[in-house]
């Protein structure tokens, strides 16, 4: 056993334990967190497989984010206000149901990363960077001016959404359902890394040229990494709005991609856990930071600052040396 | 629509554009020369209007005002190229959109700390303010006139800069190889830190000459970083030609948009639908501007590089 899957299980045990403390001394607050931190690992963990596997730096996956908050914001406020969405040609009608909204947040920002992803893989490099960076503008500046769902002030969801058999309200069981989504995302990404698809994304990312030579197409094997990266993000943008029981444009806004690429690095890029290790230490930051001082993002900065000049290959990287699939 | 308020529209959006401008050169030149990103040029635009809002509020000078912003921005990103910088230039872009992400964090929550949350403001001097009457009956605020005439001064320094002295030669020759020019003896990481002072110099003057017209707070700085990246990557990144262009395009385009889409949806649609429609695709019109170029031109206008 590496030094790193012995990280990744004890990341994992921490994930179990520490909920179930919280959950015996009765400190609702801290399963708030925690489910906080699951969620944005989720969707770091959406952003990995194209910034990781990949090497596209996406600075525009807040737009799959939003658009996941969106999904479940449009179907829940519908179906709390009793109005349909769509009358004619067909029926469509809200609900408030986590498995159809996650279906949907999954589908749409799909199809959205999709389209940004068949645009923005033309270009490489910096345009890349700022391509995707200007379609999450996009999003957000549409969410902001476009008034049926609240515009500018965003949209507030009054009972969290529920799940067949579950108390979706009772904060350990909602953690239950994010900690089971990110596990079996997870091992979907463990698989895809090591499956056919994911070791040819790997090669892409070193060399191009030698996977076009093998004859496969290094621009469908990111578009379908990109694809599948945005629908994991939009999950995770469901969740998170249904945690807060509010959506609002800042979940598309530039500062949300930075975030969730910053938790990714602060990690440790292309690893496994690098995400769930990212979001769960900024998560803590905050809370222990935020409570010693109003500035603590001065705190975040210089330590971000020296990770990124100093402790490269992330949290993971520093405690488990090289990983095999890590240049 | 009448002709006077479409000519007022047009020379907001060269206002806009000139000071775009102002802020992109210098991240353009500092991609072209050094091949960064710097995600913290908004923060020197931010430094450059508090410094000036803060010399402003204990001299009661303008032209003080603005000397102090050019110079604190300036120095503050010699300093930080000195110290931060200069490691990234051999890293790849996700390390430097990091690093400059952070530096971000702590310029913002620096300035909040210094100078607390509430906005300062930054008057007009009284010799600028009030509107001129331009031929054809246009009353125009003399200020946003003198921004457009300074913004274009400044494009004409930086020209001459670049074509005529012999520190434009050198980042000329940076540009395109960096070994040659250390091998002939040119002091390299001075050179950089001078590109990256003039570039942060310009931001912060930009942000006391817009810093006027609105209102002076932490997070000033960022939706112009934004912009400015759009101008830089549609002209072109490295191209202060592309730059320039671009800068006027994403002005009036913003500008325009903001008025004539709304006007034209009215021709076929209700008039509050139309113009919530009009303001909502206004508001994207510069994104869809800059992706088009892209799609096109995946390396902008008039970019050489990738």
């Amino acid at each position: 056993m590496t030094r790193e899957s012995l990280f990744n299980i004890v990341m994992m045990s921490l994930l179990i334990l520490f909920p179930l403390w919280a959950w015996i001394a009765d400190e609702p607050f801290m399963i708030t967190l925690a489910t906080k931190a699951v969620i944005l690992a989720l969707a770091g963990v959406g952003l990995n497989i194209a910034l990781g596997l990949g090497g596209l730096v996406s600075l525009g996956h807040a737009a799959f984010f939003g658009i996941g908050g969106y999904a479940m914001g449009i179907l829940a406020s519908h179906a709390q206000s009793y109005s349909p969405i769509l009358e004619s040609p067909f029926l469509i009608e809200g609900t408030k149901s986590m498995p159809v909204i996650w279906l949907v947040a999954i589908i749409s920002s799909g199809l959205a990363a999709l389209a940004i992803g068949v645009l923005s893989l033309r270009t490489t490099g910096v345009y890349f960077i700022m391509i995707t960076l200007a379609f999450g503008q996009m999003l957000f500046f549409f969410s902001i001016s476009w008034p049926a769902y609240g515009g500018e002030d965003g949209l507030p969801i009054y009972v969290r959404n529920g799940f067949p058999g579950l108390n979706t309200l009772d904060p350990i069981q909602f953690y239950g359902i994010c900690f089971a989504i990110l596990a079996v995302v997870l091992f979907f990404c463990a698989r895809l890394a090591k499956s056919p698809f994911g070791l040819a994304l790997n090669a892409a990312r070193q060399t191009a040229e030698r996977v076009e030579t093998v004859g496969i197409s290094p621009y469908r094997l990111r578009l379908a990494a990109f694809t599948i990266s945005g629908m994991i993000t939009g999950l995770a943008g469901a969740l998170f709005a249904d945690l807060n029981r509010f959506v609002s444009p800042t979940m598309f806004s530039w500062q949300t991609s930075g975030e969730i690429m910053v938790f990714v690095i602060l990690g440790g890029v292309a690893r496994l856990f690098g995400p769930v290790v990212g979001a769960a230490l900024f998560i803590l930051l905050e809370h222990l930071l935020g409570g010693l001082s109003d500035y603590w993002h001065i705190y975040l900065g210089l330590l971000l600052l020296l990770i990124v000049l100093f402790a490269r290959g992330g949290v993971i990287g520093t405690f488990a040396g090289k990983g095999a699939n890590h240049d | 629509m009448s002709m006077i308020l479409l000519a007022e529209q047009v020379l907001n959006g060269l206002q806009l554009g000139i000071m775009l401008f102002v802020m992109a050169a210098g991240l353009t030149l500092v991609f072209g020369v050094m091949g960064l990103i710097n995600l913290a040029h908004g923060s020197l635009f931010m430094i450059g209007a508090f410094a000036a809002a803060a010399v402003a509020g204990a001299t009661g000078s303008f032209v003080l005002a603005l000397i102090a912003a050019l110079s604190a921005a300036a120095a503050v990103g010699a300093l930080v190229e000195v110290v931060v910088i200069r490691r990234l230039y051999n890293r790849d872009h996700l390390d430097q959109v990091l690093a400059t992400f952070a530096l971000i964090l702590i310029f913002s929550e620096g300035t909040r700390w210094l100078f607390g949350s509430f906005p300062l403001f930054l008057n007009i001097p009284s010799y600028l303010a009030g509107p001129v009457s331009l031929p054809g009956g246009i009353e125009y605020p003399l200020y946003r006139l003198t921004l457009i005439a300074v913004g274009l001064l400044i494009a004409l320094g930086l020209f001459l800069l670049i074509s005529r002295t012999r520190l434009g030669i050198q980042i000329r020759a940076g540009e395109n190889d960096r070994e040659m020019i250390a091998a002939l003896g040119i002091d390299i990481s001075k050179l950089y830190t001078i590109v990256f002072a003039i570039g942060a110099g310009l931001a912060g003057l930009a942000g006391a000459l817009v810093g006027a017209i609105q209102s002076v707070q932490v997070g000033m700085g960022e939706p112009v970083l934004i912009l400015a990246f759009v101008v830089i990557v549609i002209g072109g990144i490295g191209s202060i030609k592309g730059a320039l262009i671009a800068s006027i395009l994403v002005g009036l385009t913003d500008t325009l948009g903001g008025v004539l889409l709304p006007a034209l949806f009215k021709q076929f649609m209700e008039a509050s639908a139309a113009t919530s429609a009009g303001s909502s695709l206004s508001s994207m019109l510069i994104y869809i501007l800059m992706a088009g170029v892209l799609i096109v031109r995946p390396t902008g206008l008039f970019g050489a590089r990738a």
